[in-house]
Formats: C-alpha cells, structure tokens, sequence
C-alpha cells in the first residue's frame, strides 16, 4: 500500500520558510484529486530550532507522519539539517541538499565534511546553491521555491500545475519572481 | 468544497458549522490555532482569557442561557480548569458545551505527557476523540449534539498530530444557533452539598444512559478485514495502525470513554488476536480488560513519546527497521536574536541569583550559556516557589531570589503568587519580562497587551498601580535593552528588605517595527576576543572565520533597538555599520 503513497520529507531552520513549501506541495496534490496528509510542530521547536514538515500524498493515506526510511525525497533547507533527518529517506531516494550552512547556537565553528557524510549515507544526492539561484531570480527569500522547482523536475507532475499553485500560494507582487526561482530550480533537476 | 486543514482549523469550522455562540481559550501549543480560526467566524463571538479556569467558566456561563459554547486549551490547561470542570460536570449543559484538550504526546511543547482522557473519567463526562480533520469538524459538531442529548459537558480530546497535521476537509453550512432559553434554576446550578448531593445521583443515571448511548454510537465504526487480526483504536493511533496492519479488522473508537465494553466484547469473539493500539495511557485496554476481554496492548506498545507506524509496527511483530541517525550536533531553540529579554538573564547571570523561572518563550533563558534559570514548573509557578525558597531559608537569603515570568504568563497564574509574597511577608524580587505578547505561542493578545483576540483596543493592565493595590512600594519599570539599568535595578532590589517588583519592558522583537534597522558589526582591530558578546547568547554572534575574533551576522542583528552586545563588550569594538 504505501508504494502508491508519495512521501516528501522537509527539513530546515525556523524561519526560512519551509512552512510554505509544503503548504505549495500539498496544495498541487490536492488540486490534482490526491489524498494528502502535511504534518508540522509547532511552539517551542520554531524559535530557530531544527524545523520539519512532513508530506504524503496518494490515493489513500492514513498517518500523517513520514516512517524512519521510508520518504521518497528529503528537500533539507541547510546542510546539517540534511545530515540530521537523512535517516528518514529510503534506500535509492533522493536528498535535495541546500549548501546553506546556519551555525547552531552552541557551536563556535561549522562543522566541515558534512556535503560527503551525506553523500556516503545516501545514493543520490543534489547539492544545489538556492540562495544564490533565489538572488538572480530576484529574491533571497525564494530559496524555498528554488528548491521546490527542483523536487518538481523529479516527481514529475506538470510544470504549468506546479506553476498555477505557486501563483494562488504566494503574494501577488512575488510572482514573477517565485516562478522565475521555480525554473532555475527544476532546470536542475 | 474540499479544503487543506488543520485539526485545529477544522475544529474552528466544526464550530460555526454547530452554531456555537461564545468560545473562550487561553493559547496553548497545540491548541493555539483553534480560536485563533474560531474568531474570523464573525458569528461567534470569541475571547482570549486571562487563563484555562476563566475559559471555561466563561463558556459554562454561556451555556446556562441555552447557547452553544466551547472553551480550548493544551491538556495542562485543563489542570488549571479541572475546579470548574468538575462543577460542569454536576450542572450539566442547557446549551451545549464542549472542552477542548490538546494533549502533546512526545511533549513537543510542554512539560508533561499528559493523557487526558483521564479527565472524562474522573469527572464522568463522555470522551470524543477525532483521528483526523475531517473527524475533527464533523465530530465537533456531534460533540454539541451529544451534550444537549444527555446533558453533559462533552471532553473533544485532541492531540498534537490530530491538531497540526492538515488533512482534506468537506465543508457544510452553519446551523442557525439557538434562542436564548436562559431560565433561572436554583436546585441545578446552585452546588451547595443540599443541591449537589441529588446532582451526583443525577450524574450517575447520566452515566448509565451514556454507557448504552456509547455502545451504539454511530462514532464508533468497524471494519471487517484479516480476523486473525483485530484492532481496538481510537484518535491518531488509528492512523498508525491502519498503516502497520493494512488488512486487519478494525474496531475504532470515536467516543472512547464511556467505553463501549460490549462492542469490544463482541468484536474480540471474531477475531483470533485482539491489539489495543493507543499512544499515552492504557485507556481503552484498561477498560477492555476489566471486562475480561484478552487483549495485547501496552507489555509491547511503548507508554511514552509519540507512536508512528513503524514504532506500531515494530512493537507487535518481529519486523524491524535498521537505521542509524548520523552524529549531529543539537540545534535547540534559542531566544531570537535581539531578543528584549536577554540583559536581564545575563544579569541574573552575573549576580548568581537564585532564578525561578516560568513558562513562556523566556524559559529558554535556562539554557547555555545564560543559565540563568534555576526552575520551570508550571504556569505561574515563578513567584510562588520563589516565596517557598525564601522561608525554607529564611529572610536573610532572600536578597539571592527572584522570580522571572512573562507578561501573559504573570496575568495567567502569576498574580495570585504576587498577592501571596506582600501577604505573608516575603521579600525576594520579582521579576516581569514584559513583551506585551503571549509570545511563544505566537503572538496573542493578553490583558497586559491592550488588544483583544479580534484585535480591539482595551484596557491594558497598569502593573505599577497593580503593584501598589496588592502592597508592593518598591517598584521599578525599565527599558529591556538599557543593559547598565537592568544590572543595576537587579543589584538594587534584591538587596532590599520588602518585596520588589520590576517590570523589564521591551516588545517582542519580532513585533519590533524597529527591528533590523542598522545592524552592527564587530570591529577586529578592536576586538580582544573575551568572549562577552558571545556569552549574551545571540544567535547573530559566533567567532570569525579565523576563530580569533567575534562575528556579528549583519543579516540576523537586529540592530540599533538591541545593542546588548555593543553594551558588554568592554573595548567598544560593536559597533554601527558606516559610522
């Protein structure tokens, strides 16, 4: 049964709008007749903590939760946030890994070699550089959509579906630019 | 027309679907969002109270005129409303009232693991538990039906998965709420003993009529699949279940409390092995068994954290997963950079203070490297175990206690403990972080804040003239970020001999419109490297790329409204950028 479940797991830091990913990725399932079921935390976890949002979607799902090995694709907003949820992608997944690195309070120093811890523990891996891709589309903040556009290239739903939900999911003014991040992301995939 | 929701926006739907006339709630994660969603309905009118216990007996007043009433809150919230709870209980509902608890398995923002179906038991009032959003709104409105019928205060048992996992919705249209029936009646909501004593009998026959209902209740449902198996669920241990044992028999429980026995009864004689699969207590199994009925349930299923379908799985059969989580370092929440409350717990720090601490996004402040906190007990716990302290040790060490609670947090359960310190004579400090905001919830309104949950200017509380009603004439109120004040008021009023008050001002930062404006940077010619800056516990401050100085991340500084950092750092090396 759960191989006609898509499982998308979403890992990042509060605040960079993980939130909205999901909430475009469950929107489009819906939109094309799927159940879906998007499943976050949140309170104490949001003040700049490890944030995920879990999203599944097929002709029937019943837990709202992502099982340890199980997601199709882990779309991770920085790097250590990768390493930390990797265990929850399947065996021949794919990991959509931000090069973005956010120091956790703590720590005086990032850590180096995590980009190859993660591509030892996993098989298919794509490092993409989304601020700077988020930038030349007009906007720091579309990092998420960049990412977002690559998920797209690999799920493989139309692109002018992914393009309409983007469009009733974002303000009006950051359309142009959302579509134009959504682009250079699923260029990449 | 089918929608995306929440749990909690669902339930809010649920309650203008049910023409539900007054609903009342302190926040609470995770069941912050439904009267957040409950007050875009025009048609109810809704409240933030100062607390659980005033939420409740706002909807219970409500009720008594024949309209539809809700209160919501997290299941610790219910602790503090159990006094009128119990009291519902006994009265009854004329219009139909419903108790939302949201209970946090896996604690995602709470203290404690709470099951608080619990509570239907103990105040004898039925338990509905939905396992998703469309059970959410659908069983809400049941939930009123259900307490009309019987005349009883219904228990809508939530939880964090149910709350803020957002399944599709079908929507339908509101019923037109009630007149108002409001008749006066002594012998029912009078509870002296002479009254209360045939209400309990009264409760009792309820409970019988409840216990038939249950067994018959259209919200229990079964589905015949594999007999070899059969599972007795409720709320969203039914969705892990499904998925663990996708062609097992299911019977899944709806209302789960009055416990339809019979219905377990018959559906454990056609199957061969009967699983009771539910996350927290041993509610339902408890039950199944007293009945005599053989069951499998928590010797295999684990008691503590959150379930998921691999856990379920892994529990009841010999399947397992090997996976191993890479070594990461932790990435805890921590206070927002330019966070108003941070001088004060570097402070507390440096004084070595003995720091009750309180709830609210401030406890954070009992982490590395502020540690300044020395506990966190419960809503309002921060004065009153403060006042315990001080007359465990006597006067003399009052001078080294304070007590350290938020704005809403003080408002919610604090203030009964401020009373208590100039009653009986304590003299240690208190402390109130002032946001203006319940903050860590997400920002609601709060009597300390001015607003009302629809956003309308009200009184906001004068905590000076509060401060000299209860009997406190030491007071002081401060600019948060004025770092050199704050040490010295600190220094000052604990070393006096009569109770203080402080009030530390500072709005939320991330409400602040001046925030982000000119950020600082660190000036490496300047800087020594001694670490004070680092020590506030900003997030925007780390060491440079070389490790041998200070780093000040322009893009998270929140800049010139802050500048605790530019105030510690004893070389002057923080400083704005371009000038």
């Amino acid at each position: 049964m759960s191989d006609t479940i898509t499982n998308v797991f979403i890992c990042g830091v509060g605040g960079q709008g993980i939130l909205l990913s999901s909430k475009i990725l469950s929107a489009l399932a819906l939109n094309e007749g799927l159940d879906v079921k998007k499943s976050e935390v949140h309170g104490m976890a949001q003040r700049g903590g490890s944030v995920v949002s879990h999203v599944r979607y097929g002709q029937e799902v019943f837990s709202p939760v992502i099982e340890e090995q199980k997601a199709d694709f882990l779309l991770a907003f920085e790097k250590m946030e990768a390493l930390r949820w990797l265990h929850y992608l399947k065996p021949g997944g794919t990991a959509i890994v931000n090069t973005l690195e956010l120091l956790p309070s703590g720590l005086d120093t990032y850590p180096g070699g995590l980009e190859k811890e993660i591509e030892e523990r996993c098989e298919r891996v794509i490092f993409v550089e989304a601020e700077k891709l988020a930038r030349e589309a007009g906007s720091p903040r579309a990092v998420n959509v960049v990412l977002l556009g690559v998920l797209a290239g690999l799920v493989g739903r139309p692109a002018e579906k992914w393009q309409d939900t983007i469009r009733a999911s974002v303000k009006p003014k950051t359309i142009e630019i959302n579509l134009k991040a959504f682009e250079l992301g699923r260029a990449l995939a | 027309m089918v929608e995306l929701l929440s749990g909690n926006e669902a339930v809010a739907r649920g309650a203008y679907e049910a023409g539900v006339a007054v609903a009342a709630a302190y926040p609470g994660t995770p069941s912050t969002e439904i009267l957040e969603n409950v007050s875009r309905y025009k048609e109810i009118y809704s409240e933030w109270s100062p607390n659980e216990k005033a939420a409740l007996e706002v909807a219970i007043g409500a009720s008594f005129t024949g309209k539809r009433a809700m209160a919501a809150m997290k299941h610790v919230g219910l602790n503090v409303a159990a006094d009128p709870l119990f009291s519902a209980a006994y009265i009854g509902a004329s219009g139909g009232l419903v108790i939302v608890s949201a209970d946090d398995p896996g604690m995602h923002s709470s203290q404690n693991e709470q099951d608080n179906r619990h509570y239907g038991r103990f105040a004898k009032i039925p338990v509905i538990e939905p396992s998703d959003s469309q059970e959410s709104k659908d069983f809400f409105v049941r939930a009123f039906e259900i307490s009309e019928e019987f005349d009883t205060p219904v228990l809508f048992r939530m939880s964090t998965r149910v709350c803020h996992a957002l399944t599709p919705v079908e929507e339908k249209e509101r019923t037109a709420p009630g007149d108002a029936t409001y008749e006066k009646d002594f012998s029912r909501r009078v509870l002296v003993p002479a009254n209360a004593r045939p209400r309990h009998v009264i409760v009792e026959e309820r409970l019988i009529k409840l216990k038939e209902f249950a067994e018959s209740c259209d919200l229990n449902t079964e589905i015949d699949g594999d007999r070899t198996i059969g599972v007795i669920t409720s709320g969203i241990s039914y969705q892990y279940a499904r998925e663990a044992f996708p062609g097992a028999s299911f019977l899944k429980l709806g209302i789960c409390f009055p416990t339809p026995v019979e219905r377990i009864k018959a559906f454990a004689a056609k199957v061969d092995t009967v699983y009771v699969i539910e996350e927290g207590e041993p509610f339902i199994e408890e039950a199944a068994r007293l009945a005599g009925v053989e069951v499998i349930g928590k010797e295999k299923i684990p008691l503590c954290g959150e379930l998921n379908q691999r856990i379920v799985r892994e529990s009841l059969t010999s399947e397992s997963i090997a996976f191993s989580p890479a070594k990461v370092p932790g990435r805890p929440p921590v206070l927002c950079p330019g966070c108003p409350h941070r001088a004060a717990f570097a402070s507390i720090r440096k004084l070595r203070l003995r720091s009750m601490g309180d709830i609210g996004c401030y406890t954070l402040g009992a982490l590395p490297p502020l540690n300044a906190m020395d506990a966190c007990v419960c809503m309002g716990a921060s004065i009153t175990t403060a006042h315990g302290m001080e007359k465990a040790l006597g006067p003399d060490e009052a001078k080294k206690i304070v007590a350290v609670i938020g704005d809403s947090t003080f408002v919610h359960t604090g203030l009964t403990g401020l009373v208590n310190m100039v009653y009986n004579k304590a003299t240690f400090t208190a402390i109130i972080l002032d946001n203006s905001i319940t903050a860590m919830t997400g920002h609601q309104e709060h009597p300390g804040s001015g607003k009302t949950l629809g956003g309308q200017e009200t009184f906001k509380i004068d905590y000076e003239a509060l401060a000299k009603a209860v009997g406190i004439n030491s007071f002081a109120c401060i600019d948060a970020y004025d770092v050199k004040k704050v040490h010295e008021t600190i220094k000052a009023e604990t070393a006096k001999e009569e109770p203080s008050l402080i009030v530390i001002e500072g709005l939320c930062i991330l409400r602040n419109p001046e925030a982000g404006r000119e950020p600082r940077f660190v000036d490496e010619e300047l800087c020594i490297n001694c670490g004070m800056c680092r020590k506030t516990g900003c997030p925007a401050l780390s060491k440079n790329d070389a490790g041998d100085k200070s780093h000040l991340s322009a893009a998270l500084c929140a800049g010139e409204v802050c500048n605790v950092c530019a105030q510690v750092c004893p070389k002057d090396a923080i400083k704005p950028l371009e000038k």
